[in-house]
């Protein structure tokens, strides 16, 4: 496996992403509105004054976990541009004509969705940070954010939902052939995710380092039980015959 | 010179359909090979299965010595091959030029020879000008030209061309076939699908004629000798049963008259015989007007071959 050259077609998805203007507005709008809509929403209602200090931290903190959706929703935007497109256009062929193998193309894809969905994502959070940081000092009298579950979400969680959505987006796309239908297919993805949010925001489930370790620790199984059937797919033989 | 491409009961099956079979094959190194047939007759699959991007189902096969089935060895036959499929399959997002550059770095050439071959490639095609707009808003013969340049790009030992003409405009198919005839002059071995006859005819040194399996081979002299043989027309002023007579007695059993002033006679080596049928002509009264050949084209010999394989099967 050569990183450079999984590398080198990760770049090309960049360039060509940089001129689709739906998947620049996807990256920049949806890490933005979730980023000030959830903080400000509960700013701006009665609950921030009224309720007690810890039940505010609980809120916001419950609140943090839609990044981790918000990472496993960015990759269905451009992980089905990346090989629906390439389908769409018909240069899947000379692009497998080259010397390099399945793993390190399937890897350029899998990155070229991956880092900008993960760095959407940070920005986002790294934003939601600052503005519940901002909002909350005064009456807390202290910082909120990061704490242990954030940093667990950041760095396990939402990089683990990634690339389970990036995995599942791969599989998608061998199968349809609308880009449009692939985004709503692999936007299904989220599905569970959107459930463990539920589950934090009706107190259900306590959103803590533990169970977002043990969240973690799911989807770190599911990567690996999903990462050998994106590679059974991805293969140049079916690719060209069976993927119509 | 040795093979550039080998292939000995090559076999291609997609489940129960056999969309290659058995093909056995030898095509030197500095040939321009012409591979024709109709629609479905295998020969993109060929394309693919020599250049490993479909497995083979039986048979043998190697480019430039190495084996398409051994895995090891595909990667060098990749980096061995440039192919311009039959879609050409560029990023209409980017520059002719980054279109390029990216299959360079893909095909591992160095940044030199990437910015030289570019250069040297679109220069070629007169497509150096514009280099750096968007692919997307080409022609389609201008996407071509920059499709056979990727193709090129790496300086392959075998270029695999899959209908490199097909749907272009007149003016288009001209400046691509010029080109093809100057990798002909740099003795690059080309493998040319191709629906166009008269483009085979002119550009390819030998032609395999194919119908799942490969009908005939050769060159197109060669085809024509040995599937149509030789055929002397002999205009005369009036065509007689003493002509006829004459030329039977000399051996000549095939003769065809056509009108009253021509007759169609198949001979085994005009050079011989075609002065003692003049002489016999003459000697029997006929009044010669002028002898031609009767030569086939490609075409008539490609539509009797795709003829004869439906007819047996």
């Amino acid at each position: 496996m050569r990183l450079r050259k999984s590398w080198t077609l990760t770049m090309k998805e960049f360039a060509v992403f940089r001129r689709k203007k739906y998947i620049i507005y996807s990256l920049v709008a949806l890490p933005l509105v979730l980023s000030l809509m959830l903080p400000l929403s509960i700013f701006f209602s009665g609950a921030f004054s009224e309720v007690s200090d810890s039940v505010l931290g609980t809120l916001f903190k419950g609140e943090f976990t839609i990044f981790i959706i918000l990472a496993a929703l960015l990759p269905a935007v451009i992980g089905s541009y990346s090989i629906i497109g390439e389908k769409v256009e018909k240069s899947l062929e000379p692009l497998l004509a080259t010397p390099s193998t399945d793993g390190e193309l399937l890897l350029g894809k899998s990155l070229a969705a991956f880092v900008p969905s993960i760095g959407a994502t940070y920005a986002g959070a790294g934003l939601f940070i600052a503005v519940v940081d901002g909002l909350t000092y005064s009456k807390l009298g202290y910082l909120l954010f990061p704490d242990w579950s954030s940093a667990v979400i950041l760095l396990l969680t939402a990089p683990l939902a990634c690339v389970f959505s990036v995995e599942f987006n791969v599989i998608v796309s061998s199968r349809v052939n609308d880009i449009r239908a692939a985004q709503q297919l692999g936007s299904l993805v989220v599905l569970p995710l959107v459930g463990i949010y539920v589950l934090g925001q009706t107190g259900t489930l306590t959103i803590d380092a533990y169970h977002l370790l043990v969240v973690s620790g799911i989807l770190l199984a599911a990567d690996v039980a999903l990462s050998f059937v994106s590679r059974r797919t991805f293969q140049r033989e079916e690719i060209l015959t069976k993927w119509k | 010179m040795g093979a550039a491409i080998e292939t000995e009961g090559l076999t291609k099956k997609f489940g129960g359909l056999t969309a290659v079979r058995e093909l056995t094959l030898r095509v030197e190194e500095g040939e321009v090979f012409g591979f024709l047939g109709p629609n479905g007759a295998g020969k993109t699959t060929t394309i693919r299965m020599l250049s490993c991007l479909v497995s083979k189902t039986d048979g043998y096969a190697s480019i430039c010595g190495h084996r398409i089935d051994n895995k090891e060895e595909q990667l060098s036959i990749r980096r061995a091959v440039g192919i311009l499929p039959e879609n050409v399959g560029l990023y209409e997002d980017l520059t002719a030029y980054a279109n390029l550059d990216f299959y360079g770095k893909m095909y591992d050439c160095p940044e030199r020879q990437r910015r030289d071959g570019i250069e040297r490639l679109l220069k070629a095609l007169e497509m150096w000008e514009r280099r750096d707009q968007l692919v997307g808003t080409f022609s389609k013969g201008m996407k071509q030209k920059i499709a056979i340049a990727r193709a090129l790009l790496h300086d392959p030992e075998v270029t695999f061309l899959d209908e490199p003409t097909a749907s272009l405009d007149p003016e288009s198919a001209k400046t691509t076939r010029e080109f093809i005839l100057q990798l002909k002059k740099e003795k690059r071995t080309v493998f040319l699908n191709t629906h166009n006859l008269d483009e085979a005819q002119r550009i390819c040194d030998r032609i395999g004629i194919m119908k799942t399996s490969l009908v005939a081979v050769g060159s197109p002299e060669e085809l024509r000798a040995s599937l149509w043989g030789h055929k002397t027309v002999i205009h005369v002023v009036r065509v007689s049963d003493a002509l006829i007579g004459a030329l039977k007695s000399l051996g000549f059993e095939k003769i065809e008259t056509v009108g009253d002033d021509k007759l169609v006679i198949d001979v085994g080596d005009p050079d011989a015989d075609n002065p003692a049928i003049v002489g016999a002509v003459v000697r029997a009264g006929g009044e010669v007007r002028f002898v031609t050949e009767l030569r086939p084209t490609l075409e008539d010999i490609y539509l009797r071959l795709v003829k004869q394989g439906s007819g047996s099967g």
